[in-house]
């Protein structure tokens, strides 16, 4: 299986990945088909608000797979992947703003209208340099990046693992949210960033955008996934899983295991923040929400729903357990929570695995696995 | 023009004096309403320059009601019924139609048209007599705090012809509060008329008024005054500054004891199962809407049920933290990150049991009259009583704990099964059954804590969510496994979170304390008061 | 000029891409020197002015009663847990209180645990690869390659350990004596200078004994490798011992042959002769 392909290329070489790209782009393809082609009153057809609300599943689908990596494969629990979705998403919020000008309701050239509504007179410094795309679209990465990377440098370098971590990560998103609730902060405080007009020129509210957001976020899945399933199949990979399971060993090695956890968990933060900059365009708006503590939660329950260690898994969570929410809190909303809960008791009691494992199950009983091959690696749970 | 007013006024406070020798049988009340009713026209006859003889004559009549009078007078509500010349007393003056009372009979008369009315009109002169006559007619009355209170409004009023009957006053005074008030409204006086020597019975005093006093002392042309008043000054500002200390802290304790409340039952279950409870903010909910329930069983009797509810909230939570432990957690053994999940579950389960059961909104706990008030220690510095009693009850749950850690057969193996688990078992200790008990004192304490908040916030089904993270903070902050480093942990937290406000605002001041604490984490992964040896590094 | 001459000379790779060797200076002494080793937990002195001198190419055992310290000597020497006062020296160069577990990894100390401690969720062959002496920082383990090369090293290791036909087995699956294998394969391919290897016969049958005491002393030479072992075992310790350390109370109680230490009165008072049944527990 590791054989001595490059690591980039080795993912391709996969059955799984072969199966997970195959479906995903063939998806994006009948998606695509169907909007386009068929007319409206088709019962097949898709229609653009469809179109839009799968985008924003994919964007889920994307944090959730970065939320697998550290939490699957490095056994961290982060309770704080909301946080560098949510800056992500800033980043992009704050291009887009800047790309309004002079339309906005009060019609000022330079400021975004919750800063003339609260009197300023000027951009702040963090808000310059967003006018330009390429600037806005690095610091989609940058930004959680660097907050991952002082936050996990100082966490991992002095050993903060288990329920720990957990903690003072959820801690970390709290305190975010708080701060950007402020109306000083000046990311428009409560109700966030809104009334986006145009991405790259392109208008946000006419149907080809849309789809083509679809489709960007579908392709930002696919690299995504490759990239993760690259590093996961790769020797790095395994010293993650070796840290996972017993990280003291790990480092009798002779590995500096707080510099791979810090990587990995760096690599994941952008991942995040690129779905977070994906997800914003498509649902119009950013606000501190994003940042609060039961949404890093979630991400994490999608992950152990689909299954951990496995990412398509990850994928497979993020869609169901959101396509649920969104059927659930239209029919009946109060049940949503009820259902929420009830699904974090039976995933981690009844089905530890998720449904990967079923899958797995289903696929090994059915034909059993060439001798030559090694068995896929078994989730198990970190110990603290 | 300024003797002869003084000089009246000198002979209506005399008169004064001798008002409860005076006693009127109620059988005169004819009489009583014809002096009445000519006093009250001499009042509306005369012009401003003579009010104060008619103002006089009213004090001396000795009449029960002239305080009504007066009071009303000084208020504009003091009328003449234009067509009958009837005098009345308005009781509530906005809008077209005023309701209004005899101001001789008290009968009330119905409502009143404003034309109907005439106002007996005053200038601010009167404005200020009536005032000090008033006060003084206040510092008469039997009823202790009514005395203090009025030698209290009178700081910074006394004015010459106040001067002779106050410190008569004062020499009759049997209350020490009221000697020293009017004591201070004397000085004050003198200080205003120059006297340096009045600056020594000023120094310390926290009112306002002194400071005023002192303050414009300091600024006279007098160089010996003005040096004293501002050295007397200086000690006053000293003073408010260490008032203001104390009462950060008070707060601070305050808050503390909150956190120390709402996290010493999660540093019991974190502690000795390694388990992660996110229901623990439900639990305290849970302990929170017993309260109110035991409000409905038993209303009016908001003390009592506040007591019973005590009990009854451990148990009700207790209940709920074996029947989470029972049905969710001892599947999940050894795996404390699932069960962190699991448990969130649970909690969200919880808050949409009650937003459906029973209301999203908040319900309203009322407090006991014993815990509402405050206790006042000076004139600058009083502490709210419920949060004392909160911060009572903080030590004392923390005592109890204490004792049942330390001096019980339970305790003994919770704190084994701590240490080594294992080795605990192998030692005849029944784990499962420790764990189960560890578990329901965990939550019941939870439950102890939802009681006491419920005097202090919104009693919702957010209660919990708003305390969870800030209690994780403090057990990690004090140190897993050990009840003094939650205590330490909790009130310090507190009292930094207050210390900050002033300076940061609130909401800046929890996010410096969280980025505080992520950062003390990294210094100390294992609190302030680590547990050391080779089984806590495993 | 001579840079460019060491740029154009393609034999040889630069400087400093040379991963940084370390040798140990064994020269002037021992290859593993405590000095006066003290920790303390909660005022418990479990090492108490622990001197100890590893010489090169030597193999030790060390016993002694369960809290004499042994472990927490590992732990030390591994950088595991500081100690109060004291120095350890890894030759006459390293300082290895100064230094963190991976550094001291890499220096060429390598540890077996007294619990078996392998990758459970890897295979067996995976756990070798891990194990082996390679640069082991992130990016040459990101794109790290299996070459012809290295699975010959894995697979020489898997034949002495014996291990060769569970070679894609999960590590988790493996029996109480395999994973103690492993564990030793594993040291061995991190091809250290010193190995400490604590207990390394705990549920080994008769016959694992013996192979196991064959691959130890056969490690063991001067220029080689140096063995420390903690053994409770005592009929292991007497096959392979040349020199035993007593270890009581955390600090160096007899050091000498097997013979002679089990002749010390103070090591029968405190260890051997106190309960014959105990020891071998």
């Amino acid at each position: 299986m590791h054989c001595s392909s490059s690591w980039l290329t080795r993912p391709f070489r996969e059955r799984a990945t072969q199966c997970f790209l195959g479906i995903l782009l063939a998806a994006l393809a009948v998606v695509t088909l169907f909007n386009l082609t068929l007319p409206a009153e088709h019962p097949l057809h898709v229609s653009t608000y469809t179109v839009t609300l799968l985008g924003k599943y994919l964007s889920y689908a994307l944090l959730a797979v970065a939320v697998d990596l550290v939490w699957g494969y490095l056994g961290i629990l982060s309770l704080g992947h909301g946080a560098f979705f949510a800056l992500g998403g800033y980043a992009m919020g704050m291009y887009l703003m800047r790309q309004i000008g002079d339309r906005g309701t009060y019609g000022d050239p330079l400021l975004p209208d919750f800063m003339v509504f609260l009197d300023w007179d000027a951009l702040p410094w963090y808000w310059l340099g967003f006018d330009m795309a390429w600037f806005a679209f690095l610091m989609v990465l940058l930004a959680p990046g660097l907050l991952a990377l002082v936050f996990g440098f100082l966490a991992f370098r002095s050993r903060v693992t288990g329920v720990y971590l957990s903690i003072i990560t959820q801690a970390l998103t709290f305190a975010l949210m708080l701060a950007f609730f402020r109306n000083e902060m000046g990311f428009g405080g409560n109700n966030g960033l809104t009334d986006f007009k145009e991405l790259l020129g392109f208008d946000l509210r006419s149907d080809a955008t849309r789809l083509g957001l679809f489709l960007a976020t579908g392709m930002a899945l696919a690299v995504g996934y490759v990239l993760c399933r690259a590093i996961v199949s790769s020797k790095l990979g395994r010293v993650c899983v070796a840290t996972r399971d017993a990280e003291a060993r790990t480092r009798f090695l002779g590995y500096r295991v707080e510099r791979f956890q810090l990587f990995v968990f760096v690599v994941s933060a952008m991942l995040a923040g690129v779905a977070g900059a994906l997800y914003v365009p498509q649902v119009g708006i950013i606000n501190p929400s994003e940042f609060s503590p039961i949404f890093s939660i979630e991400i994490v329950l999608w992950v152990a729903l689909g299954g951990r260690a496995t990412l398509y898994g990850a994928v497979i969570g993020a869609i169901l357990v959101n396509y649920a929410k969104t059927v659930f809190t239209g029919v009946m909303p109060d049940a949503w929570l009820f259902a929420l809960g009830g699904m974090f008791v039976l995933v981690t009691v009844l089905l530890p695995k998720g449904i990967a494992g079923l899958l797995a199950y289903r696929l090994r009983r059915r034909r059993p696995p060439p001798s030559s091959s090694p068995e896929p690696t078994a989730p198990r749970e970190a110990s603290a | 023009m300024k003797i002869p007013p003084c000089l009246r006024w000198l002979l209506a406070l005399c008169l004064l004096a001798c008002l409860p020798l005076a006693v009127h049988a109620q059988a005169q009340a004819q009489a009583q309403d014809d002096t009445g009713q000519s006093l009250l026209a001499s009042l509306d006859a005369a012009s401003y320059a003579r009010m104060d003889g008619a103002i006089e004559a009213i004090v001396a009549s000795g009449d029960e009601r002239s305080r009504g009078w007066l009071e009303a007078l000084l208020g504009g509500k003091l009328q003449r019924h234009k067509e009958t010349g009837r005098f009345v007393v308005v009781l509530e003056n906005r809008g077209r139609n005023w309701p209004v009372v005899d101001a001789l009979t008290g009968e009330a008369l119905g409502e009143m048209s404003r034309r109907e009315l005439d106002r007996i009109g005053i200038n601010n002169a009167l404005r200020g007599q009536l005032q000090s006559v008033l006060a003084v007619l206040d510092l008469r009355v039997d009823d202790v705090g009514a005395r203090r209170e009025a030698a209290r409004d009178l700081l910074g009023r006394v004015d010459e012809a106040m001067v002779v009957p106050l410190q008569g006053l004062l020499e009759d005074e049997a209350d020490a509060e009221v000697s020293r008030l009017l004591a201070q409204g004397l000085a004050i006086h003198r200080l205003e008329q120059g006297d340096a020597a009045a600056i020594e019975s000023l120094a310390g005093s926290l009112n306002p008024e002194a400071r005023a006093a002192l303050s414009s002392a300091a600024r006279s042309d007098d160089p010996a005054l003005a040096e004293a008043a501002s050295s007397a000054l200086a000690d006053i500002e000293q003073k408010l500054r260490l008032n203001s200390g104390l009462e950060t802290l008070y707060f601070g304790l305050s808050l503390g004891s909150v956190l120390v409340l709402a996290a010493i039952g999660l540093a019991i279950t974190f502690g000795v199962m390694g388990v992660i409870n996110m229901a623990h903010g439900e639990l305290m909910m849970l302990g929170a809407y017993t309260t109110w329930a035991m409000q409905q069983l038993l209303p009016g009797q908001s003390g009592l049920a506040l007591v019973l509810s005590i009990p009854a909230g451990f148990l009700v939570a207790a209940l709920a933290g074996i029947a989470i432990e029972r049905g969710v957690i001892q599947f999940l053994k050894g795996r404390p990150l699932e069960t962190l999940l699991a448990t969130f579950g649970v909690s969200l389960i919880l808050q949409q049991l009650v937003r459906t059961g029973i209301s999203p909104l908040n319900r309203t706990v009322v407090s006991p009259e014993w815990m509402s008030g405050s206790l006042m220690i000076n004139e600058g510095l009083s502490l709210t009583l419920n949060r004392l009693y909160v911060l009572g009850f903080a030590l004392l749950v923390f005592a109890g704990l204490m004792l049942v850690m330390r001096r019980t057969r339970l305790g003994l193996e919770v704190r084994a099964v701590t240490q080594n688990r294992a080795m605990a078992r192998s030692m005849g200790i029944r784990a499962t059954r420790v764990d189960i008990m560890t578990f329901a004192l965990g939550s019941g304490v939870a439950g102890l804590a939802g009681v006491a908040l419920s005097q202090l916030t919104n009693v919702g089904p957010n209660l919990g969510q708003n305390y969870i993270i800030d209690s994780f903070m403090v057990v990690v902050f004090g140190g897993v496994g050990n009840l003094w480093g939650t205590l330490v942990a909790g009130l310090s937290l507190g009292v930094i979170n207050q210390v900050l406000e002033p300076w940061a605002g609130a909401v800046l001041a929890k996010i410096l304390v969280l980025v505080f604490i992520i950062l003390f984490i990294q210094k100390r992964p294992r609190g302030l008061f680590p547990q050391k040896g080779r089984a806590a590094e495993g | 000029m001579s840079f460019l001459h060491s740029l154009a000379d393609r034999d040889r790779v630069f400087d400093f891409l040379v991963p940084a060797a370390s040798p140990v200076d064994v020269r002037h002494g021992p290859i593993l020197y405590l000095d006066g080793v003290t920790v303390s937990f909660d005022g418990f002195r479990a090492i108490n002015d622990l001197n100890l001198t590893i010489d090169d190419g030597e193999l030790r055992c060390i016993i002694g009663p369960n809290g004499a310290g042994k472990t927490t000597m590992m732990d030390i020497i591994t950088g595991k847990t500081r100690p109060d006062s004291g120095s350890v020296w890894f030759g006459s160069r390293h300082d290895l209180l100064a230094k963190s577990e991976p550094e001291i990894a890499s220096l060429g100390i390598g540890r077996k645990f007294q619990k078996p401690t392998v990758f459970e969720a890897l295979t067996v062959f995976e756990n070798l690869e891990l194990a082996m002496s390679a640069d082991k920082r992130i990016l040459p383990t990101l794109t790290a390659r299996l070459t012809g090369e290295i699975r010959d090293r894995i697979e020489e290791v898997l034949a002495t350990v014996g291990l060769v036909e569970c070679r894609q087995r999960l590590a988790g699956i493996l029996s109480h004596g395999q994973k103690q294998w492993l564990e030793i394969g594993m040291l061995l391919m991190q091809r250290p200078r010193l190995l400490l290897v604590d207990e390394p016969v705990a549920g080994m049958t008769e016959q694992e004994m013996e192979r196991t005491a064959e691959l130890l002393t056969s490690l063991a030479g001067k220029g080689k490798q140096s063995v420390v072992v903690v053994e409770h075992d005592m009929g292991f310790v007497r096959s392979i011992a040349r020199t035993v350390t007593v270890l009581h109370q955390g600090s160096v109680l007899a050091e000498g042959s097997m013979d002679q230490v089990s002749h010390d009165p103070k090591v029968v008072e405190v260890y051997l002769g106190a309960d014959p049944d105990e020891e071998a527990a």
